[in-house]
Formats: C-alpha cells, structure tokens, sequence
C-alpha cells in the first residue's frame, strides 16, 4: 500500500503540470456542484423556517350563527396537527386592516358595510410544521362546512419551492456534467502517464508483476487526484461562503446562512475521488487490456 | 518428429504451430525439456527461436498445439494464473528490456516488488545478484550510461533475482564481444549448476561447441533436427 502510494505520488510529481491542471478540474467541479448544494441547503433551511412560522386562515360563510361559529372552531381545535386556533371576528379584520393601511386607511371609511369575513386562524402544532402536512390540513380544513376559503400564502411558496426544484434540478445536471468532464480530464491524464510507462509496465507484466500490483499505482493515483481536488474546491466554497456570510451578517443578518453539513461535505469530498478512480479505471480498461 | 527424452521434463510441447496471419511463424514442434537441463535452440534469423521462447513465457499464445510447463497446460491457465506461471521463469531478453529511467537496483528490484517481497528482502536479495554479475559499484547507475555487456548483465541479474526455475535467454551474447559473452555464459552455467533449467536461444555455433549440451535446430519455424553437442575441452 505505501509502495502504491509512493509510487503514484512519484508519478504525480513527475508530471505535475498535467496532474495540477486535473486537481484544479476537479477543484472546479467540486466548487460548482458544492455551490449548488450550499444554495440548496439554505433555500431549503429558509423555507422551513417560513413553513414554522405560517398559519392557516380559514374564511368563514356570512350568516353564520355564533353558536355554529364556536362549534367550528371545536372541531378545528380536535383535528391532528392544529396546535392553536384563534377566532378573528370581522370587525377586528378591518381594525387589522386599518392599522395595517396606515394613512390610506381613510379609503376604508367609504365603506359602507364590512366586507371582510370572520375567519378563524389556525396554526400548526410543532410536530406538523411542515409543507406536506399543512397542506394536508389545510384541504381537510377546506372541506369543512361553514369555510368558505382557506389561504395560507399557497401562491408564493409554491412559486418558492418550483424555483428551490428547478435549481435543484440544474445542480444536479451541472453536477453530472461536471464529475464527467472532470472523470475525462482524470481519464486522460492517467492515460498519459500510461503511454509513457507503457514499457515499464511491460516488463513488469513479463517479470510476473500480478495485474494488482501493476494497476494499484494508477487507481491511488485518480484517488488522489480526485481527493486532493475535492478539498481544494470544499476549501474555494467555504472561503466563498464565509465571504458571503460575513456580507449577509453586516446587512443585518436577516437570513440565517450556513455551511454545508459535515455528511453533505464527506459525500461530497467522497464523490470526487470516486470521480478519480472512475478516470483511472476507464483508462485501465482501454489502455491494459492483458 | 522427433520426441527425445531425457529425465523428468519441466517444458513439454505437442505439436506447436505458431502463425502470425498467413504467416507460419513455427510448425508442428513436439520435444521435452528436463528439468536441470542446460539446452540451446539454435537456427538462422527467422527461424522461429524468439517466437518459441515467447509462447513459453506467454508473451504469445500458440495457434495449435499445447505447452505444458512444470503440470502447467498454457492453453487452459487462466489469466489471472498468468504472473504466477511468468513467476517460474528468469527471462533474458535480446534487446535487455532494462527501464531506462530506473536505476540499476531499481530495475532488478521490480522483479520482487512484482511479487509483493518485503523491502529489506529486496534491498538484500538485489545486492546479492549484482555482487553475482559484478556490478555492485554499478547500482545507482541509469542502464543507457552502461556499456552492452554491464547492461546484459544487469538483465542476467534481473532474470536470477527472484530464483527462476526456468532461464530463458534469447540471444544473451548477441551484441557482446567475445569476453563479455564468456562472463555472460559463466553466469548462466553456474546458476545451471545450482538446479535451474536453462534454455539459449542463440545462433552462435562457436559459444555452443564451447559450452555443449543438447541442441534443438529450427529451420523455417520447423525442427530441423535435436542432437547433442559434447563441450569442446577448455
């Protein structure tokens, strides 16, 4: 193993320009597919810390009595996931309203009757705070008998979650993109190497060299390569992100920003010398068929 | 055909023919080898010497026929089987086959490290041959600085390294002058003397009058004729 080791960093070190320009792909693959998956993970974290903090408003029927009003918030109360309901009567929606209006609140004045609903306001219990769960709820919520509509702001969170999928989807193909681009950079350069040694590696097969012992050097060679542009890249993100983090932190820090999580960077960090050992053994492949 | 026997055999072949397309590179070739014996393979320039070493260590397999090496069929060996088998063999190749980017010690040493030896085994076992073949001052050296004969010598030190059964040489003395040569065939018959089969493949009549053993004699990828020649007295 260390003489494998040894020998692959020899080889390395040998032709240091070619294996430079492959760790920098590398690096470059992996600081694409790692800014994707940074943004992935804080669209993600935003969009759960909204999902805590929405609440389910329940527009209720005109004409309905108190005693029917009350009776609908019972039900409201005992449905699974509801943590607290709050009735808000209509008059205090257009007090709400007229607070909210500021100045131009004076327009509410011409009004003559309220045309604002009693609603009720439901928000979820911990456990359930969740998109699929409340919009679960939110359709049981829907189908009772004297709500007349229900909103819980469904237009721009789903427009959120669309554009949190579609970058998802353009990491991922970028991602796929780049790991083949760099495993072909990788492929090339061990093929290099390959063709140079070509008589060496001759002569061992003839002196009994086992087929392990004449590849193994090749393989620790795309692992390194994969691994040393992993961290090279994991690096680029994070000095990246702590540039943007200390530019979000002095705005204020109205979003809460942060680094990918350590199983996220170990699969990351894993993928590219995955990626490394995939160049070396499509090389191996062409090049030493025995 | 001609099938001579002599002792236990460690080579046996069974009507060998080697093509390379339409071309016949050898035919019909069926003889024993003994173990310990110290046999040449001689014949002109294109008679099949180098092509008959090379199916013996695998650098090509025949087209019909079988090889059978030490209870070893060649045609049924599996791959993987293959370094164990080139394992029993120490080969001397005309052309030396030595790395040029490697050192001397370096180059014998990959024989060892082929076979997953322990570094201090290696770094005792690679001293030992060179003091073998006189080159021990010549280790750290790079083999395009060496003359023909100390680069012949390091391939002879490189073939014994990891104790072969079987010496195969192909054409050992072919660029060397007389006494290089001499130094090169003493080599070969003391590690003769020490149980190994040694085969020479070689068209230099004089160096087998004064070495002496049996000869296979190819002609045109045929055998012309196996015969025994005594040693010419010293």
């Amino acid at each position: 193993m260390i003489r494998m080791v040894n020998r692959a960093l020899k080889d390395m070190w040998a032709n240091r320009f070619l294996n430079a320009i492959t760790v920098v792909t590398v690096a470059l693959s992996i600081l694409i597919v790692g800014a994707f998956a940074l943004f992935f993970v804080n669209a993600s974290g935003l969009l759960s810390l909204w999902t805590k903090e929405i609440r389910i408003m329940a527009y209720l029927e005109p004409d309905m009595t108190p005693e029917a009003i009350r009776s609908l918030g019972k039900r409201m109360e005992g449905m699974p996931g509801v943590g607290d309901v709050r009735f808000v009567s209509r008059e205090r929606a257009l007090e709400q309203l007229r607070e909210g209006m500021d100045e131009a609140s004076a327009l509410l004045d011409s009004l003559e009757e309220n045309p604002l609903p009693n609603a009720y306001e439901i928000h979820m219990a911990e456990a359930f705070r969740n998109r699929e769960k409340f919009e679960l709820l939110a359709t049981r919520i829907a189908g009772l008998e004297g709500v007349s509509e229900v909103e819980y702001g469904q237009e721009w969170l789903n427009r959120f979650i669309r554009i949190i999928d579609l970058f998802r989807l353009v990491g991922i193909a970028m991602g796929a993109l780049f790991f083949l681009a760099a495993a072909f950079i990788v492929a090339n350069t061990i093929r290099l190497v390959l063709y140079s040694r070509r008589d060496e590696i001759e002569i061992m097969r003839l002196m009994g060299g086992a087929e392990a012992f004449i590849r193994g050097p090749f393989y620790m060679q795309g692992l390194l390569q994969g691994a040393l542009g992993g961290a090279a890249g994991m690096t680029m993100l994070f000095g990246g992100f702590r540039f943007v983090a200390d530019k979000v932190a002095e705005g204020g820090g109205f979003l809460p920003v942060r680094f990918l999580p350590d199983e996220m960077i170990l699969g990351i960090f894993i993928g590219s010398m995955v990626v490394g050992w995939m160049g070396s053994y499509v090389s191996l492949r062409q090049f030493l068929k025995a | 055909m001609a099938i001579e026997d002599s002792g236990e055999p460690i080579i046996r072949l069974f009507h060998v023919h080697k093509r390379y397309g339409a071309k016949k590179a050898l035919s019909d070739l069926s003889f024993e080898i003994s173990r310990n014996e110290f046999l040449f393979v001689s014949g002109p320039s294109g008679a099949g010497k180098t092509t008959l070493l090379k199916l013996l260590y695998l650098g090509a397999t025949v087209s019909e026929g079988q090889i059978i090496i030490d209870g070893l069929n060649l045609s049924r060996i599996p791959r993987r089987r293959i370094p164990f088998l080139r394992r029993k063999f120490g080969i001397i190749f005309q052309d030396y086959k030595l790395i040029p980017q490697r050192s001397v010690q370096d180059n014998i040493a990959i024989v060892l490290e082929a076979r997953g030896a322990p570094r201090k085994t290696i770094r005792k076992k690679v001293r030992s041959v060179l003091r073998t073949v006189g080159m021990e001052d010549k280790r750290r050296a790079l083999p395009p600085s060496l003359s023909g004969g100390e680069q012949q010598r390091v391939a002879v030190a490189r073939a014994i390294a990891g104790d072969p059964q079987i010496i195969l040489a192909d054409e050992p003395t072919g660029s060397l002058d007389a006494e290089a040569a001499e130094v090169i065939f003493e080599l070969l018959r003391e590690y003769h003397r020490r149980g190994a089969t040694v085969l020479v493949a070689t068209h230099d009549a004089a160096l087998i009058r004064r070495t002496g053993g049996r000869v296979i004699l190819l002609e045109g990828g045929e055998l012309d004729v196996v015969t025994t020649i005594p040693r010419l007295p010293a």
